[in-house]
């Protein structure tokens, strides 16, 4: 499963990374309007029709998915370096600094994610001091929900680093390093990253899928990816009034974004076993 | 000796929780000063008659010229007396709008959590018990795809197959207008309970597997085994009762998830629960009502883990609490 699933995952990267090819070699622009081939059904020039605007639903589906998947890429990645920036320290000091930096991780954890969200992604930033113009920019929500996403997504991975780094730390290799006059950070980044990379790998592969899904829901909401750039989730925006006419239009999104998801979830669960010396034993 | 601890425990973890749901006010607060227009500029907006001098003045009369600090001290002064202000949609205090949402959104996540215990309890030993079969393939891959739906599409996809299709039950909304038995009320539930559950079904599902393996790995399973014992004494009477522990905490601590299902699913049926209520309030700019629900709603996640934590201890003698 978890094979078939990096297949599957790898056949969404490439179409992504395509999209313009694609869009070249079919004639049609993924953002051009032809009013007169509303609702068109799939036919060998609209692979699966046209929407509400007469766009190419298949070319808009490739460039969402361009957008989520580098929503879930980046997003996934910067949580992480956010979750190794605090689970390390706290796992390798112990003491006081373990006990702050892990009672902020549970206190994150316990919080409802998505009301908070909303509420960050409801920010207005020129009264942070941004430019209007810029604050505007529909570019600008993409690196917004990549930041507010990672802003709460980096418990788990702080947590297992933690675990790995308060047991290696009492290994002999970390214990001779520590003798020899080693600084801190050199144990740090050299001896305990390195070897708590095979959880980081599970956890950010799993959080991929669980970002991917939020990113979603919140440009569905109207507060993520800002149209006109397309995503899996703000093309379902539209659908939802179209239900009754078109609900085919409703489909396509949301099957993209659970396969894509389900992929990185049995990714995932299959990297775990393949890692954990303790799934071979059973 | 073991009872002082308990409560020494539970005491600590009290405060914790308190401290940290004024921490949450204050972050909350001050994110909402970020938030487009203020509660004047929109009252501008809507009143061509008040010029800028009167906008200052009121203004300077509700106190929104002053610093952050000080109008959080303000208002955290209030709050604790159980003034929450005014609901600027609703136009009543923010307080009485949001206790009816509150026994909806209970209802809601209520009947989906004994739905999903129903199903995921059975289907997860089930599939501990059988491991690696083709079922248990089955079951986890099923279980994955749960949690791997986005819960909106669901709930879309469910109006449109069972609302717009075949017309079994409504597409949204709490009851029909004029009829106000209890039948309607749960025909208007059907779908956002499946919706909700269905998430939590898969998780909870591979929890319950998981926990129930590991339990049929311990050695006094294999003595109640080589006793003689039946299969289902064994499961029922000395596996599932250990089992529960990590899936009670499980349960509590996954509050939060099933709070933020329980809005996109309010959100998608026009449900009017608190899950609605935080989006609409956060969206119509209703400052007073977004900030009550919100700190509501991290209130009871923070008391529902604190649940977790002290179940956890009290189900489980061998849990030693500090």
């Amino acid at each position: 499963m978890a094979l078939l699933s990096g297949f599957v995952l790898s056949a969404f990267v490439l179409l992504a990374f395509a999209a313009p090819t694609v869009e070249y070699l079919s004639g049609h622009n993924s953002s051009s309007v032809d009013l007169l081939n509303r609702f068109a059904s799939s036919s060998p020039s609209h692979l699966l029709g046209t929407d509400e605007l007469g766009r190419d639903v298949f070319l808009r589906m490739l460039h969402g998915g361009r957008v989520s998947l580098l929503v879930g890429f980046t997003t996934a990645v910067l949580a992480a370096i956010f979750g190794i920036a605090i689970g390390i320290p706290a796992g390798y000091f112990g003491g006081w600094i373990d006990a702050a930096l892990m009672r902020i991780t549970d206190t994150v954890i316990a919080l409802p994610l998505l009301p908070l969200l909303i509420i960050l992604a409801a920010v207005d930033l020129t009264k942070l001091g941004i430019e209007p113009v810029l604050a505007h920019a529909p570019e600008l929500s993409l690196y917004r929900i990549i930041l507010i996403i990672a802003l709460v997504g980096w418990t788990t991975v702080a947590r297992l680093v933690r675990g790995t780094a308060l047991s290696l730390r009492q290994r002999d290799f970390v214990l001779a390093s520590i003798s020899q006059g080693a600084s801190h950070s050199r144990i740090m980044f050299r001896h305990i990253l390195p070897n708590s990379i095979s959880p980081i790998l599970v956890a950010t592969t799993l959080s991929v899928g669980n970002i991917i899904l939020l990113e979603s829901v919140l440009s569905f909401l109207g507060l993520g990816i800002q149209p006109p750039i397309p995503s899996w989730g703000n093309m379902l925006t539209n659908a939802q009034e179209l239900i009754y006419e078109a609900p085919m239009l409703a489909v396509w999104p949301g099957l993209a974004i659970f396969t894509t998801v389900v992929a990185f979830n049995f990714l995932g669960d299959g990297l775990q076993d393949a890692l954990d010396p303790k799934a071979l034993a059973r | 000796m073991v009872e002082t601890a308990m409560t020494r425990y539970s005491i600590q973890r009290l405060a914790e929780s308190v401290i940290v749901l004024i921490v949450m006010s204050f972050l909350i607060y001050a994110i909402m000063a970020l938030m487009p227009g203020d509660p004047i500029d929109i009252m501008v907006q809507s009143d061509p008659n008040l010029t800028s001098a009167d906008a200052a003045r009121l203004k300077a009369l509700y106190g929104l010229d002053q610093p952050l600090s000080e109008r959080y001290a303000n208002w955290f002064l209030s709050a604790v007396r159980g003034d929450f202000g005014y609901s600027r949609i609703h136009n009543r205090p923010a307080l009485e709008i949001l206790v009816p949402r509150l026994a909806n959104t209970t209802w809601l996540m209520a009947a989906s959590l004994v739905l999903s215990l129903i199903l995921a309890l059975p289907i997860g030993v089930y599939s501990a018990l059988h491991p690696y079969s083709r079922t248990d393939y089955l079951i986890n891959f099923m279980a994955l795809g749960g949690i791997s739906v986005p819960v909106f599409w669901l709930a879309l996809m469910l109006i449109i197959v069972f609302s717009v299709w075949l017309g079994w039950f409504p597409a949204g909304g709490m009851h029909t207008v004029g009829d106000n038995s209890l039948i309607d009320s749960a025909r208007h539930m059907v779908l956002p309970v499946i919706t909700l559950s269905i998430a939590s079904i898969g998780s909870l599902t591979r929890y319950v597997r998981a926990a129930m393996m590991e339990v049929m790995r311990h050695d006094y399973i294999r003595t109640a085994r080589a006793k003689g014992l039946s299969t289902k004494t064994i499961v029922f009477k000395h596996a599932l009762r250990n089992a529960m522990i990590p899936v009670v905490t499980v349960l509590a601590l996954s509050f939060g998830s099933l709070f933020s299902g329980a809005l996109i699913t309010e959100t998608m049926f026009s449900y009017l629960g608190m899950g609605k209520l935080i989006y609409d309030s956060i969206i119509g700019n209703d400052y007073n009502m977004a900030l009550v629900s919100l700190l509501f709603a991290t209130a009871l996640v923070l008391v529902s883990n604190l649940a977790a934590d002290l179940a956890y201890a009290w189900l489980d003698p061998r849990i030693s609490y500090r």
